[in-house]
């Protein structure tokens, strides 16, 4: 596909997914109480969109990946939470 | 358009589900042993569970025209109990020679914990020693890295392993490149809010080629859709893809793969 059939088909699509991010954002910073890991893993993640190089998907999924390599001791529960918390 | 289905929980599903995936052009329907949502008390759980995977939901696809297939195992997510996982293996071989039985999964990992892994190594073995084909679940979101990372090293430490008798499934762009460069097949799973969209999984057969990729909807009780194969099979074509090339996708590649097991056939 060319870059303008790419926008064609795609462009709509991801402004509302941009607006929703920002609206996210927005929802967070209104809310009251402390945050947790997550919203730094995830505005770190952000910064990947932003460079300008290609593989920016694959990026964001190793920037709020488990980087470690040994398997931990027991399972602390089933559900994965979408970001490290930076230990393990 | 013709369909297969490679990876669905289709007990967790509805008869309007088969009906809609009929009519949308499946063929066939793969289903690997799940988690239920809750944790079985006994081996005899398991018992029932692989009764319904190998006797009871076959009759059910196939009041719908669909065949249906099944794997066998105890799911990573209740491998923390290696007591009860040994005890769940030690009665797969009296199920593994249904005749809609392809092989063992999804086995892999969910937390990467020291039991998982150890359970993992004891369903290598058995499909090993059975020269059964292997269908494994990597682990979700941020352990999904790193889980993947040590079940290719399971696997390659097994000699008796052939890479191409095994698809890692759940891939998304960070894994994608590792499993098939060890010569293994890789499943991407379209699901609304984790794992891959419709459209990521197009991109990443553009990058990657389309040789050893499959698609799967895995619909189980969570969020999920049944047609999603269908649905990403029309992102395709928005793109421009021939219809020979959404069809060797999404029905010629589950054959290729799962033909590899002398009881598929279609």
């Amino acid at each position: 596909m060319t870059r303008q059939q790419v926008l064609d088909l795609y462009f709509m699509e991801n402004r509302a997914k941009l607006i929703d991010l920002a609206a996210f954002l927005d929802r967070v910073d209104r809310a009251g109480g402390e945050a947790d890991f997550r919203l730094d893993a995830f505005k770190q993640a952000m910064r990947e969109l932003g460079d300008g190089e290609p593989g920016r998907a694959q990026k964001v999924l190793l920037s709020l990946s488990d980087p470690t390599t040994e398997p931990i001791a027991k399972a602390p529960g089933k559900g994965a939470v979408g970001a490290w918390p930076g230990k393990s | 358009m013709r369909y297969i289905e490679p990876h669905g929980h289709m007990v967790s599903r509805t008869t309007d589900d088969y009906i809609k995936m009929a009519t949308a052009g499946c063929a066939c329907v793969s289903e690997p042993a799940f988690w239920a949502g809750f944790d079985r008390s006994s081996v005899d759980g398991f018992h029932d569970y692989f009764c319904q995977l190998t006797d009871y939901e076959p009759k059910r696809a196939a009041k719908f025209g669909l065949a249906h297939y099944s794997w066998l195992c105890i799911n990573p997510k209740e491998s923390e109990d290696v007591t009860l996982a040994s005890e769940v293996i030690g009665i797969i071989p009296k199920f593994i020679d249904r005749p809609n039985v392809l092989g063992i999964g999804e086995i892999g990992l969910n937390k990467n914990s020291r039991n998982e892994l150890k359970v993992l190594e004891m369903h290598v073995d058995l499909a090993a020693r059975t020269n059964e084909l292997i269908l494994v679940h990597t682990p979700h979101l941020e352990d999904k890295l790193k889980g993947t990372r040590l079940i290719l090293d399971v696997l390659k430490a097994d000699s008796r392993i052939k890479p191409e008798r095994c698809i890692i499934d759940h891939v998304e762009e960070h894994t994608v490149q590792m499993v098939l460069d060890r010569g293994h097949w890789a499943g991407m799973t379209l699901y609304p809010e984790s794992k891959c969209t419709g459209a990521r999984a197009c991109d990443i057969l553009d990058n990657y080629g389309h040789e050893r990729l499959w698609m799967n909807s895995a619909c189980d009780w969570g969020v999920s859709v049944p047609l999603a194969v269908p649905y990403a099979a029309l992102e395709m074509r928005k793109r421009g893809w021939t219809a020979e090339q959404i069809d060797g996708v999404i029905y010629g590649n589950p054959i290729r793969f799962m033909s590899q097991s002398p009881k598929f056939k279609l």
